[in-house]
């Protein structure tokens, strides 16, 4: 059985740190391993970290980025290891922590196409924590919040979140939004089965309001699956730096739906769920970006895959 | 066995079909792409063939090769959005 992943995101400040420690003092987090990344010496977010959980593991390098796969990828087959030879306790979850500058993408491109890693680990859900008195902090920010499951608004008792909230629910409609006070969240709502979580089927258009929308396509009967594959391919390379996620359910002619899932140019394996989440069983596609044009791009699945 | 969980087993999601007829079908979808492009398109040895009206030639090996390889081709961007499909008859 693979281990699960959870990814927590976020800007500079904006309560990671706190909210990881928050997670592993709930007794049912009681087995789960750390990966930290700073940008310091000797971070003060890794002597935090190793306070509450002495498998934290700092990573050599900086900002993760494209070179720094390798050193996650080392360090979740390493943790892997050590747990084999009875080294450390028998872990079953990892929590990730990366950071406030990190574009997630990469991150997630090592959990889904390094081979070594994702024969042992599955991407459980991706966490971006907003704080409630700065909210979105510029690009890197909104690539974080675009990749998330589950966005959770903190320091909620300095700051009322409630515009915060609308703001980054309205950015990353297939994410759910939690409040959190000193990073005190129910475990529960930011792990599971969060990736499954299904995308709706309408989001109002904010364009006039945000450089980053979201938009959503509707598509009534079954999905060709090859060419849909053909058309989101060219899509991701053609707009690639332009699209921030896509996340769909897709009729493809079975009893459940076939569930999509893509942060930038980062394809997550669909998967087949066993059954709807509601009684509407159209096809639904919500994309996250820049310069999108919900009715063109509507017309150009439609002539690729319906 | 459908032709997604022959994607899943993989390493490109969305190139690997269940067999050869996934691939014939993924193929002649790419054609009516590509053509409007002026570029051909066809299988061989699980590859994909691209060539353009001058008889030049590119090989990918995947989707993921493939789009890169065709704009070489084209000289242009290939984008799904591009009027030459959209406003296609």
């Amino acid at each position: 059985m693979k281990t699960p992943v959870a990814l927590v995101t976020g800007y500079l400040g904006s309560g990671k740190t706190t909210l990881i420690r928050a997670m592993l003092e709930s007794p049912a987090l009681g087995d789960t391993a750390v990966i930290v990344n700073e940008l310091g010496e000797i971070g003060i977010d890794h002597a935090i970290l190793r306070q509450v959980d002495e498998r934290t593991v700092l990573l050599a390098s900086g900002c993760v980025c494209c070179t720094l796969r390798g050193d996650l990828a080392d360090e979740l087959r390493d943790l892997v290891d050590r747990r084999a030879s009875g080294e450390i306790p028998p872990f079953t979850r990892v929590v990730v922590e990366t950071t406030g500058v990190a574009d997630p993408a990469p991150i997630l491109a090592t959990l889904v196409s390094e081979p070594l890693v994702r024969n042992q680990y599955v991407l459980e859900s991706v966490i971006s924590t907003v704080d409630a008195q700065h909210g979105l902090r510029g690009e890197e920010s909104e690539r974080q919040v675009a990749a998330a499951d589950v966005l959770v608004v903190t320091k909620a008792d300095l700051a009322d979140p409630a515009g915060v909230e609308r703001t980054v629910a309205e950015l990353n409609p297939v994410a759910s939004v939690v409040r959190a006070v000193q990073g005190d969240v129910d475990p529960a709502l930011l792990l599971g089965e969060r990736r499954s979580a299904a995308p709706p089927a309408y989001v109002h258009d904010h364009a006039h309001e945000q450089d980053v929308t979201a938009v959503s396509l509707v598509l009534d009967g079954p999905v060709d699956w090859l060419g849909f594959g053909v058309w989101l391919t060219m899509l991701l390379h053609a707009r690639g730096r332009e699209i921030l996620r896509v996340k769909g359910l897709l009729d493809v002619g079975g009893d459940g739906p076939l569930l999509v899932d893509a942060v930038q140019h980062v394809v997550h394996p669909p998967v087949h769920l066993d059954a709807w989440p509601d009684d509407d069983r159209r096809s639904r596609l919500v994309l996250i970006g820049r310069n999108l044009d919900p009715e063109r791009l509507e017309r150009s699945v439609r002539s690729f895959a319906a | 066995m459908c032709a997604l969980c022959g994607v899943l087993r993989n390493e490109h999601w969305a190139d690997q079909g269940a067999g050869r007829r996934a691939r014939v079908i993924r193929t002649a979808r790419l054609e009516r792409v590509l053509g409007r492009f002026g570029l051909g398109v066809r299988e061989w040895a699980g590859q994909y063939v691209l060539t353009d009206g001058k008889g030049r030639t590119e090989v990918a090996a995947d989707l993921a090769a493939l789009w890169a390889a065709a704009e070489r081709l084209a000289g242009r961007p290939l984008d799904p959005l591009d009027p030459v499909l959209l406003d296609a008859p």
